[in-house]
């Protein structure tokens, strides 16, 4: 018996609803004999997994404030992602962001007034679309691949942070402990409720925006024709170098936004640690969402549950940190594999069906 | 906000009963690290583990490891105020301020938070004097070095660090005024391969005697491959290079946990800041091995003159680098220079980064 | 031993661990396929690596075990991105998540032990070599596997038939595939080499660097061995110049700081991945010789269409 997968000739309606739920399905299975085999209750450890975190006020704040850098990272790299450029430094974006956006109160903390937290943005923003720019710059002039140069430049960016953080913009008096002073009150972002501040209507606004230039406008249209077909593109008039500078620009705006309001909203100073992976877990959110911005939103707070609630679960079972973080795996995994049906139908067939020549071995000799 | 606060209400009411009828305290632990790591988590879950066994049912203890010092920090402590915990242990310095953020937020629970310098009701702060033991060890490198050139492994150039450097040079100082030391930040609190590489780079430098401050056994293991000698960091760490191991300053929570945990039980916690050593058992000294007994036996004695208070590691006269007397002659330095040191002392060639 | 042949030896053991994971990296990518999860395979060859050693009482049984805790990662990751056409970047960053995972997980009952040692050839004569004798014929052998597999890869990669077809998948999976060439055959071993390869490199950490296992251990040696690939543009000889010249900027910059040299760490540690993008540009700057060298197709889905 082989398997095959065969495309659709166009996205399964149905299977953009199903595959999900299939992977829930999945990860239900999976996290059952998981945990069991390890001796916990699977019930009530899918429980403290999946449900409990949606029951208390609490930890719904928790997830938004978990989900809002993913987000706004995540629907920056979905338009890119659709102009098949690969930007996978937006780690490195954010954190340029934050130390620019953090440039006002680290080295002005006398500076007060209601302009100072949008000079404090802006700053962000730009401090991100220069450190996307590099890359951009980089392939458009030289065509080095922006994957890599995107990547590399994340590490140079969080040495960067180290040493400011360790260095000249270490808190005067803090003992010399590697952090920044504690921003002045102007230089924070208010809170909505509890922890949740103004960086998650900051992400809902991103994602409407960029729902709107990709669904409905032609600027949306030009970076998606560009994507997947250069040539068309270039034949219709849209600039394939002007594309990449602009998408790289916007997502790298947006997770140095992502930077600046972690910092100046859940932190409150600059550490030599200031994102657990944001950047690249956003990845994994912009294509879990399919590179729509509105999944991508979905995605983000499917994401942000996972955190919190492995967290739940160590905290009530006692189930080990690597535990849940084998788990989270798994979860993305199964997500990852079964979104495949949307694109690909799964064609079983019995062996040695002569219409599949491309199972036969690899024919070296006719390769010239 | 509204719905919050009768949601927590509401919570607090379904949770009072049920806390009445089992009354185990809870004490929360909050790890920076996981706590296979040998070192710095590790001995901290250990005294986790020593308060199960002391209270039994009487208190139930909760944690979570891997907490990364930013973002999430916050919200793993909230959580455990959250959940009930009576008493929260912070044992990373990167947990100062989202410690102090949840402790005004909830102002009936306990906290301790380790190696930082900020306070409140109820807020507590902790560390140990590790640079007790470094003193010694620093002895007795002196003692036992042939080439009369340490090599130190050390993490990041924070005041503990940079405490502990000076400690164990002054020790070896009074055994051999012109003792070497030679320094490598790698830049990091764990990483083994880069602690083994550092190791190999102080002792190409004619180094015989290795010591870290940093977590994970390498170095030790380099020093014991190489047929030099070292010392343990955080734990006993025999066991990875047993011929060349002569002792460890180990962390042992334990001893505080306990106190602490037991101050909570019997309603007598109060907010304050322990610094402990020997004295408190919090520095402990891995037993003496591969060691000539006239040079363990002045080991423990100096332990014991620490321990009593007769000695201090660092008494005067003590000069920095730069041949200024920071300590006068028969006086000691007071805690508040000891936890901002960020000067070396007279004897080491390097500058400190920064 | 004298100093610089320590120094020497010294770098050699900091750069095999890299070279080890960039080579099975760099035959994956050849073949098209992105594998961020290199890291997370490494770490799981690291702690099967020594669970193997330390079950068996045999360092080399270790070995293979680690190689088998890679490939196994790697699997899945074949499976997923070539039979089920999952993103490869997505993939690979969950592959990590899940390798970082699972590694402690295996790992927990092995805390604080000491582990078995890999240990150093020794050749009567030929190791007493004044200079040469014990940097040629004085290492574990994992070290010799490493000079060994770039050349090897190198020959596979530029002069053999089945090397060729692995580039004519990287470089055009269409045409490769209209030759009669399993581009998913094909790649599907290319990432279980990378597999086997990262598992042998965390297996080297476990095993001959610092046997021991702690959690974490490779940190981030996995994304360093990515960099390297694209340092080398993709040519195994590269690699191993690369692996020694990263390897050689690390121990030096300690050599340094022990000597009194102030140099800040982290424009040190930076320097690597500055020199990456550096040696990126430069070698994309001449586009002819740009396309020859990196597999065009890198990171593209490919389906059999029909």
């Amino acid at each position: 018996m082989q398997v095959e997968l065969r495309q659709r000739s166009e996205a399964s309606r149905l299977m953009v609803w199903l595959s999900p739920l299939l992977a829930l399905l999945l990860t239900f299975i999976f996290g059952t004999l998981l945990f069991a085999a390890l001796g916990y209750d699977p019930l009530r450890a899918l429980y403290a997994y999946f449900i409990k975190p949606l029951t208390e006020a609490w930890s719904l704040e928790e997830i938004v404030v978990k989900a809002t850098p993913l987000a706004l990272i995540g629907v920056g790299l979905a338009l890119v992602f659709r102009a098949n450029v690969w930007n996978i430094g937006a780690e490195g974006q954010y954190t340029v962001g934050a130390i620019c956006g953090s440039v006002l109160p680290v080295m002005l903390p006398d500076l007060q007034g209601p302009l100072i937290l949008p000079a404090m943005l802006a700053c962000g923003v730009l401090g991100g679309m220069a450190w996307a720019a590099i890359p951009a710059f980089f392939r458009i002039r030289f065509g080095a691949s922006e994957i890599l140069t995107s990547l590399m430049l994340v590490y140079v960016a969080q040495l960067l942070l180290d040493w400011l953080v360790r260095g000249p913009w270490r808190d005067p008096d803090g003992y010399n402990f590697p952090e920044s002073r504690l921003f002045a009150a102007d230089a924070v972002i208010p809170a909505l409720a509890g922890r949740m501040h103004f960086g998650t209507i900051f992400a809902l606004i991103a994602v409407a925006a960029l729902a709107i230039l990709l669904g409905r406008t032609l600027k949306g249209f030009e970076f998606r024709v560009i994507g997947a077909a250069p040539r068309a593109g270039t034949f219709a008039g849209f600039s394939e170098r002007r594309s990449i500078l602009a998408v790289l620009a916007v997502s790298g705006g947006l997770a140095g936004l992502a930077g600046i309001a972690e910092v100046a909203g859940t932190i409150g100073q600059l550490h030599p640690s200031i994102s657990p992976g944001y950047g690249f877990t956003a990845i994994i959110a912009a294509f879990l969402g399919r590179l729509n911005p509105l999944g991508v939103l979905c995605a983000s707070l499917l994401l942000a549950l996972t955190y919190i609630g492995g967290e739940s679960a160590q905290v009530s079972l006692g189930v080990s940190d690597k535990i849940t973080r084998v788990f989270q795996g798994a979860i993305l995994i199964f997500v990852l594999a079964c979104d495949v049906f949307i694109r690909y139908r799964l064609h079983i067939h019995p062996r040695r069906q002569p219409a599949c020549p491309i199972h036969e071995p690899a024919q070296a000799k006719e390769v010239p | 906000m509204l719905r919050t606060t009768i949601f927590a209400t509401l919570a607090m009411a379904l949770a009072l009963p049920a806390a009445q009828a089992a009354d185990p305290i809870k004490a929360a632990f909050v790890y920076v690290g996981p706590i296979g790591d040998h070192g710095w988590t590790y001995q901290h879950d250990q005294g986790r583990l020593a308060v199960e066994k002391t209270f039994g049912d009487r208190v139930e203890t909760l944690y979570v490891e891997n907490v990364a010092e930013g973002p999430d920090a916050e919200r793993a402590i909230e959580r455990f105020a959250r959940e009930g915990a009576d008493i929260v242990f912070t044992t990373s310095f990167g947990f100062m301020n989202p410690t102090i953020k949840v402790a005004k937020r909830f102002p009936d629970v306990k906290f301790e938070h380790a190696t930082g310098y900020k306070r409140a009701d109820n807020v507590a702060t902790y560390s140990a004097r590790f640079y007790e033991g470094r003193y010694i060890i620093g002895q007795i490198a002196a003692k036992m070095s042939k080439s009369g050139i340490a090599g130190y492994v050390a993490s990041f150039p924070i005041p503990e660090v940079v405490r502990g450097i000076n400690a164990f040079l002054l020790g070896a100082q009074s055994v051999n005024p012109d003792f070497k030391l030679k320094i490598v930040w790698v830049n990091t609190w764990f990483d083994p391969g880069k602690e083994a590489d550092a190791a190999k780079a102080l002792i190409d430098q004619g180094a015989d005697i290795i010591t870290q401050h940093t977590d994970s056994p390498a170095p030790i293991q380099i020093a014991g491959e190489r047929g030099v000698h070292g010392f343990g960091q955080a734990s006993d760490m025999d066991a990875f290079a047993p011929a060349a191991h002569y002792t460890a300053i180990i962390d042992d929570w334990s001893a505080y946990y306990i106190a602490r945990v037991k101050a909570v039980l019997d309603g007598t916690w109060e907010s304050g800041d322990v610094w402990g050593g020997f004295a408190q058992d919090m520095v402990v000294m891995a037993p003496h091995t591969d060691l000539p007994a006239d040079v363990a036996a002045a080991a423990v004695e100096m332990e014991a003159k620490i321990r009593s208070g007769a000695f201090h590691p660092f008494t005067g006269p003590i000069y920095d680098q730069d041949g200024m007397l920071r300590v006068a002659e028969g006086e000691r330095a007071d805690d508040g220079m000891l936890l901002g040191m960020n000067w070396y002392v007279k004897g080491i060639d390097d500058k400190l980064p920064q | 031993m004298t100093g610089s042949e320590a120094v020497i030896l010294t770098i050699v053991t900091a750069a095999t661990p890299l070279l080890l994971a960039a080579l099975g990296e760099l035959v994956t990518e050849r073949s098209g396929v992105l594998n961020l999860g290199v890291e997370g395979m490494m770490i799981v060859g690291a702690v099967t690596g020594f669970a193997g050693a330390q079950l068996t009482g045999s360092a080399y049984l270790g070995v293979l075990s680690a190689v088998a805790g890679g490939m196994a990662l790697s699997g899945l990751f074949g499976l997923l991105v070539l039979r089920l056409a999952a993103n490869q970047v997505a993939s690979g960053l969950a592959l990590t998540l899940l390798g970082l995972g699972l590694s402690g997980m295996i790992g927990e009952a092995f805390i604080g032990q000491p582990g078995l040692k890999l240990e150093r050839l020794y050749i009567p004569v030929l190791t007493d070599l004044p200079v040469v004798g014990a940097i040629l014929f004085g290492q574990d052998l994992l070290v010799y596997v490493s000079a060994a597999l770039a050349v090897c890869v190198s020959r596979f990669l530029f002069h053999t038939r089945g090397g060729l077809a692995l580039r004519a998948v990287g470089n055009n999976h269409a045409s490769a595939h209209m030759l009669g060439v399993s581009v998913i055959r094909t790649r599907f071993l290319a990432v279980l080499f990378g597999g086997a390869c990262s598992g042998l490199a965390g297996g080297y950490l476990s095993l001959a660097y610092t046997p021991q296992w702690v959690e974490g251990m490779t940190a981030g040696r996995g994304w360093i061995a990515l960099a390297l690939v694209v340092f080398a543009s993709w040519m195994p000889l590269r690699a191993a110049i690369g692996a020694y010249l990263f390897g050689g900027a690390l121990i030096l910059q300690f050599h340094a700081q022990a000597e009194g040299i102030p140099l800040p760490p982290q424009f040190l540690s930076a320097l690597p991945y500055l020199a990456t993008v550096a040696a990126l540009v430069i070698l994309s700057r001449d586009r002819w010789r740009a396309r020859h060298d990196s597999p065009t197709c890198l990171g593209q889905v490919f389906v059999p269409d029909r």
